[in-house]
């Protein structure tokens, strides 16, 4: 699914893995439709090469038996990383780098390196999820991905299989299977 | 937010829409040209933005002797100020976040509003630490950077430090969770436009497409920053507590302090998320997307935290006589009865009685008294810490150094023309991205429109059931 294009000058990366995709797709007006055709090409083992939606949709992750994202391992590292630098760093400065008595304190004053801690903890999480977020997605700032119909993010719901190379009678099929279970729209697009 | 509603739950969409009616309804504003009301409250914003510009400037060129800072009245309105903004921003966090964790579905009314709310009351308030700093040139001073001084590094174990860090990540986290939300609402207007208009949003809306993958990530990421976000807003206030909490003078060296800022921040900042609301829903024609239920919830949570401040209030005083020190004794004296006594009593109406309103569903429920209210707790929320700042400074431990404390106009300047710069990006905000979050209410239509739940329910054919399962 990956059909985007990164002008990275320094990496001079260029992932077009599937330029020129042939998708036949379908349009539905309600999620309950949609869901209901999902089923029906389980059973039929259609493959689906992705489904668009205006909002996301409970129960369409189960159904696509799309893997649990794993953000939130990315996220734990990253927001380690933050505990560290700051705990560390604080330590360093005020035991070894330049030792300053505040207060009557002790030079190594774990409490008062509390707060700062928990904040880069959260800053690093966060801006560190967000960037891999955006980086496994394919999407960030000058990136333009074709999309096959604009009332994709208004409201309607969106079954797309990939037809390159497919026989007529396949595609017949599948046009078939997207009337049968109630599309509102049958178009194909090359993207 | 995949829970069963509770069928005696009231509507929180109303009108009957479809998907497409919310996608017209909320994208409406940034599609046409702004009407008589937004232009005036445009002009009157402008004009206080510049106010602002030109008494900081003032600030910077004159010094920080042109506000009527003295001796031992170290702060006046800049921290009152700052405080104040900060405090308003929370209630944007907590409504995203908190309400996130909660999975209160009528946060998706007001989420987005709320969210852009915070980011605007953080860049005000940020603007008082730098203005306060006196030499403003050296303002990268406090952040710790190798440098050839040593390298002398910033105090990590000053509060003030505390809230570099604090506010930073605060600022940072709020934007990222917020934009986060808006990449597949700018989508939906860059579907609907064409020519420069569709180049403009397909790059802010990052070339989102909808996949159902790209969904559950987002999810996923909405959730873990909602988890992020919520430790976060209550460190923040926390910390800026500790600006006074840790240092050692009677009124400000208390341990409450860090509650009782929280549960003020919040209330303030409802009151402000409110007085916002309650207009942008009458000018924007948003009514059916931030109903009477949004409004009386929030005003539960109002009366929730007024309590708590009122609460604090009451303790302070108890915890003052009882710990039989004179000097904390005569500081609380010294607030209710001494010079600033018509602040404190100010402060005490707008925040303790007034809310008390609210125990009466006919006064949660109405506009009117809502919208005044919110006007009474914001004004009440800047003379509380108008309160614990210059009061407590005036009247400190020795009375040959006792003050008096009086804002100049460069300081007036500053703090009605920060509520200028606050408006300029509000009112921006109104105009190019979506004020309601679209997917979100998307999702919540089927389980809490009026056409499926509520009086006007119409009976449902077992197909609508399906929005919470997995099969």
């Amino acid at each position: 699914m990956f059909h985007s294009k990164f002008n990275i000058q320094s990496f001079k990366i260029e992932i077009e893995m599937s330029q020129n995709k042939e998708i036949l797709f379908g349009l539905y007006d309600d999620e309950t439709y949609l869901m209901d055709a999902i089923r029906i090409a389980n059973k039929e083992h259609l493959e689906i090469d992705d489904v668009y939606t205006p909002f996301p949709v409970h129960g369409l992750d189960h159904l696509l038996n799309l893997e649990e994202s794993r953000l939130h391992i990315a996220g734990f590292v990253y927001g380690a990383m933050g505990t560290l630098t700051a705990f560390l760093f604080m330590s360093w400065v005020f035991t070894r780098d330049w030792p300053i008595i505040f207060g009557g304190k002790p030079y190594w004053s774990v409490p008062a390196f509390i707060p700062i801690t928990f904040e880069l903890t959260v800053l690093f999480c966060a801006i560190g999820m967000v960037v891999s977020y955006y980086t496994v997605n394919g999407l960030g700032p000058g990136v333009t991905i074709p999309t096959l119909h604009d009332r994709i993010t208004d409201d309607k719901f969106c079954i797309a299989f990939q037809t390159n190379g497919a026989s007529a009678s396949d595609i017949g099929n599948l046009k078939e299977f997207l009337s049968k279970t109630g599309a509102s729209l049958i178009d194909s697009k090359v993207i | 937010m995949s829970a069963v509603v509770s069928p005696i739950r009231e509507p929180l969409i109303t009108g009957s829409k479809t998907y497409h009616d919310i996608t017209e309804d909320i994208c409406r504003p940034t599609e046409t040209a702004p009407g008589l009301m937004w232009t005036i409250a445009m002009a009157v914003s402008v004009a206080g933005l510049a106010c602002f510009a030109f008494s900081v400037f003032w600030t910077v060129y004159f010094g920080i002797g042109t506000w009527n800072l003295n001796r031992t009245i170290g702060w006046g309105w800049d921290i009152t100020n700052f405080v104040w903004w900060i405090g308003i921003g929370h209630a944007g966090t907590l409504i995203s976040a908190i309400l996130l964790l909660f999975r209160q579905k009528w946060r998706t009314g007001v989420n987005r509003a709320a969210e852009a709310m915070t980011i605007f009351a953080v860049i005000c308030a940020g603007q008082f630490p730098l203005i306060h700093m006196g030499r403003i040139w050296l303002a990268f001073f406090i952040f710790p950077y190798p440098n050839t001084r040593g390298p002398l590094w910033v105090n990590f174990n000053s509060p003030l430090l505390w809230d570099v860090f604090a506010i930073s990540t605060y600022f940072t986290v709020s934007i990222l969770f917020w934009y986060t939300g808006l990449v597949p609402d700018f989508a939906t207007l860059r579907d609907r436009s064409t020519g420069m208009r569709r180049k403009i949003y397909n790059f802010l809306s990052f070339g989102w497409t909808g996949s159902a993958k790209h969904w559950q990530r987002f999810e996923s990421l909405s959730l873990i920053l909602a988890g992020l976000a919520t430790p976060l807003v209550l460190s923040v206030h926390t910390i800026v507590s500790f600006d006074f909490a840790t240092s050692v003078i009677p009124g400000w060296h208390t341990t409450i302090f860090p509650p009782y800022f929280v549960a003020g921040a919040i209330f303030s900042g409802f009151a402000m998320v409110l007085t916002l609301m309650l207009i942008a829903r009458k000018v924007l024609h948003l009514e059916d997307y931030i109903t009477i239920e949004h409004v009386e919830s929030m005003n539960k949570v109002i009366l929730l935290t007024g309590s708590i401040v009122g609460t604090a209030y009451l303790t302070e005083l108890f915890i003052s006589w009882y710990s039989g020190y004179i000097y904390e004794q005569f500081a609380f004296f010294n607030r209710a009865l001494g010079p600033y006594w018509w602040s404190y009593f100010g402060m005490m109406a707008c925040n303790v009685l007034s809310p008390q309103i609210f125990w009466f569903k006919k006064y949660r429920r109405s506009i009117f008294v809502t919208f005044f209210m919110s006007i009474f707790i914001n004004i009440g929320m800047w003379f509380e810490r108008f309160v614990i700042i210059a009061t407590t400074l005036a009247r400190d431990y020795i009375p040959s150094s006792w003050s008096y404390y009086v804002p100049t106009w460069v300081e007036i300047g500053i703090f009605v023309g920060s509520i200028g710069l606050f408006f300029v990006l509000f009112l921006l905000f109104t105009r190019v991205a979506p004020v309601v979050a679209i997917a979100e209410v998307k999702s919540i239509l089927k389980s809490s429109g009026d056409q499926y739940r509520g009086k006007n329910a119409m009976p449902h054919h077992s197909h609508h059931d399906d929005d919470h399962g997995h099969h």
